[in-house]
């Protein structure tokens, strides 16, 4: 026990030595939740729309208005000529285009219907359809209204209505920053853990220095122990900062129980670590563990949920989930923080992780030798 | 000139006898490819949801088979009162809740109005709003077709054109952002590691007593990593075309150029950390939060810029990478020409002089 104290005392000074780890241990939480958060939004604001009014009517007056009082849009000029709204897009000006053709309001007064169209700039596909979904919807609710207005027949129109309200639970004004904070969380617990543990081992080995613990009395596990712990506490503290962080600077809900998340993040961080001291046993270079974190941890954090819904992806990508330790990492931080989730609730993925962490570390210590 | 060609071999080889790094190296582009173009979309697709039917009659077993052989929503649980809804929800097993009310075929008819309410999970916001807008849809879909014949007058038909990517397919937009992500590590985060290794190392100091001159060793440090990271944007830009469809409207050698002004900003970026850090754990923890960061969330790889609040829109403007995204997406999906993107070019041309000029200034040759 008392070796494992001095173990854990040499790691804490160590780290307490390097001048640039403790700033960017404590800098790194506050910049990414700041910037991240701030950044990571999908909401559409300020779609920029160019107006190409050809008809100059009351209906395309009436729809344009319509549209430059939506909150979602900005207008950005208007032009009769379509080659110059099409120079717009291409620029990268305009996010969308509105042409309403000439003689819109006599054609849609004489043959019932009338075309206009939308030409929206798709390279983003994801953003491209809210744009196209916003304007639709505008329009047929400006369609709506002319109708009742122009043909004064609104009982028999009307006569066999479904009626559909919704609601938004667990975050009813749909602040999308709600349910990025306790993901980027999780990146952030997960980054330190897994480089910290990934490097630290293997820039022994590199120095020089393993060398001279390997000759001493020390025991395998009073080794890693003395390794992983300081760094296990260190990934628990930067949970507490950032989210006290996520409280106090983007007032995010905490609803459920905060010791149950952190007993799940003490499991959690046990096989992150695991992973970070297997990728250290089998490297023998910085350089090299660097890279392979990188690349684990990119397929991690792009498969985990933390942008993209894990149900849109196809079955074969949601099964390679099941060894992803963000994916579950990050379901259970917001399950339990924007909805309450009890234990029972979080029972399986628990159960899951625990023993994902006790292979893990069993097959990490297994493979770490003192010999090289 | 020979000694400086030997320097140059010798660093191949440190980075070629390194097979693991070198399988990563070449593997990656394949992977992440790979991955964003099947495996991460933001595509509404089989959403779990359960429904709670109070009235059970003709009307909703129609609505509800409606939604469920949409192909959006996969019907995860039949709920039997509304109690049920709350611990559905906590356990993450679904993400929406239709509610049909008492009678509904009967009031639909009798009244002529009945209701459906829809309670979504938004802990995942931008996903709650997609469910219930689609679902929304199909209810209105049903509406129309239970009219029947009654004809609606005085239509307006709004006929959409999507631009530059009429699928809008999602792969389209990654692949100008994986390249950059790759060229960003390759070259920025293995240059910088590299360099300062040899400091850690301690040969950095064999290296300065040679007679070569510090500037040709900074050089020949960087040169195979152009090679590789030229290497690995090909790749990309090759799958991308046969793999996955994209066609490239502009010109391959603009592009190929573009690459490599884009490889040498990157550099100049990784020499610049090198000379700032003093270990390798430095130098990597600058390069992930300096670079990789803001290069994946401000260059509008994933979200766009427009939407971020204005300090980051200035922000995004001293990323090299924002401007290279705009640049390679003019190229690749645009078809646009140098007359398009000169003003964006001079811009990344500018900073990497700026760079390479203060890393000149800062790099020691003395030991402290």
């Amino acid at each position: 026990m008392r070796t494992i104290l001095f173990l854990i005392q040499k790691e804490f000074i160590q780290i307490k030595r390097n001048k640039a780890m403790l700033p960017i241990m404590l800098v790194m939480p506050i910049i990414q939740l700041i910037i991240l958060v701030n950044a990571a939004t999908f909401e559409m604001k300020h779609i920029r729309l160019l107006v190409v009014d050809k008809d100059m009517s009351t209906v395309s007056r009436d729809i344009y208005s319509k549209f430059s009082s939506s909150p979602f849009y900005t207008i950005t000029g208007s032009t009769f000529n379509n080659d110059e709204a099409e120079e717009s897009l291409k620029k990268g000006n305009t996010d969308m285009v509105l042409v309403i053709p000439e003689h819109f309001e006599r054609t849609l007064r004489k043959e019932n219907k009338a075309d206009l169209q939308l030409l929206v700039n798709a390279i983003n596909a994801a953003s491209a359809g809210l744009v196209n979904a916003y304007s639709v919807s505008i329009l047929l609710d400006y369609n709506m209204g002319l109708v009742a207005k122009w043909a004064n027949i609104p009982g028999n129109i009307t006569s066999q209505t479904i009626k559909t309200t919704y609601s938004y639970w667990y975050n009813p004004e749909l602040n999308y920053k709600n349910y990025m904070v306790p993901g980027i969380l999780v990146m952030l617990v997960t980054i330190i853990g897994l480089f910290l543990s990934g490097l630290n081992i293997v820039r022994e080995k590199e120095i020089g220095t393993i060398e001279q613990i390997n000759i001493t009395p020390i025991k395998k596990y009073q080794f890693i122990i003395g390794k992983l712990f300081p760094f296990w506490l260190i990934a628990l503290f930067e949970l507490a900062f950032g989210l006290l962080l996520g409280k106090l600077i983007f007032q995010i809900p905490i609803i459920g129980n905060v010791f149950l998340l952190f007993g799940f993040a003490a499991i959690y961080l046990i096989l992150v670590l695991s992973i970070g001291l297997f990728i250290s046993t089998v490297n023998n270079t910085q350089q090299q563990a660097m890279f392979i974190t990188w690349f684990f941890m990119v397929i991690f954090i792009l498969m985990s949920g933390l942008f993209t819904p894990v149900e849109s992806m196809p079955q074969w990508a949601q099964n390679l989930n099941i060894i992803n330790p963000v994916a579950y990492f990050i379901q259970v931080t917001r399950m339990v923080l924007l909805k309450g989730s009890g234990f029972s609730d979080i029972l399986r993925p628990m159960i899951s992780i625990s023993i994902y962490a006790v292979l893990m570390m069993s097959f990490a210590v297994w493979r770490y030798r003192k010999v090289s | 000139m020979k000694r400086f060609l030997g320097f140059v071999k010798k660093e191949f080889f440190h980075i070629f006898r390194d097979y693991r790094t070198v399988i990563v190296l070449f593997g990656m582009p394949i992977v992440q490819i790979m991955m964003f173009g099947y495996a991460i979309n933001t595509d509404l697709k089989d959403a779990h949801i359960a429904i709670l039917d109070q009235s059970k009659d003709e009307i909703t077993t129609k609505l509800t088979q409606k939604i469920i052989s949409s192909g959006y929503f996969k019907l995860n649980a039949n709920l039997s009162s509304a109690q049920d809804i709350e611990p559905n929800f906590r356990k993450g097993k679904i993400k929406e809740v239709i509610i049909f009310e008492e009678n509904f075929a009967k009031k639909l008819k009798k009244d002529g109005t009945a209701g459906i309410q829809l309670i979504a999970d938004a802990s995942d916001p931008n996903n709650a709003n997609l469910i219930v807008n689609y679902t929304y849809a199909i209810i209105n879909n049903y509406q129309v077709e239970l009219m029947g014949k009654q004809q609606i007058p005085f239509q307006i038909k709004p006929q959409v054109r999507m631009y530059y990517n009429p699928e809008m397919k999602s792969v389209f937009m990654f692949i100008p952002g994986i390249i950059t992500i790759l060229l960003m590590l390759v070259s920025a985060m293995m240059t910088s590691i590299s360099i300062a290794r040899e400091k850690e190392l301690g040969t950095m100091e064999v290296l300065l007593v040679s007679p070569l001159k510090p500037g040709l060793i900074i050089a020949g440090k960087v040169i195979p990593y152009v090679f590789l990271a030229f290497i690995n944007a090909i790749t990309i830009i090759l799958l991308g075309q046969f793999v996955f469809g994209m066609h490239i409207a502009g010109s391959y050698f603009l592009l190929m150029m573009v690459c490599l002004l884009f490889i040498i900003t990157a550099l100049s970026f990784g020499i610049f950390i090198s000379t700032v850090a003093s270990n390798q754990m430095t130098a990597m923890l600058i390069s992930f939060a300096g670079l990789l960061l803001p290069v994946i969330l401000l260059s509008g790889f994933i979200f766009p810029v427009e939407n971020m609040p204005l300090v980051l829109q200035w922000l995004s403007y001293i990323i090299p990478a924002k401007w290279f995204l705009i640049i390679i997406k003019a190229i690749t999906l645009k078809g646009l020409g140098l007359a398009y993107i000169w003003k964006e070019l001079l811009i990344l041309v500018g900073m990497t002089v700026f760079l390479i000029m203060l890393s000149a200034k800062k790099f020691k040759i003395r030991l402290e």
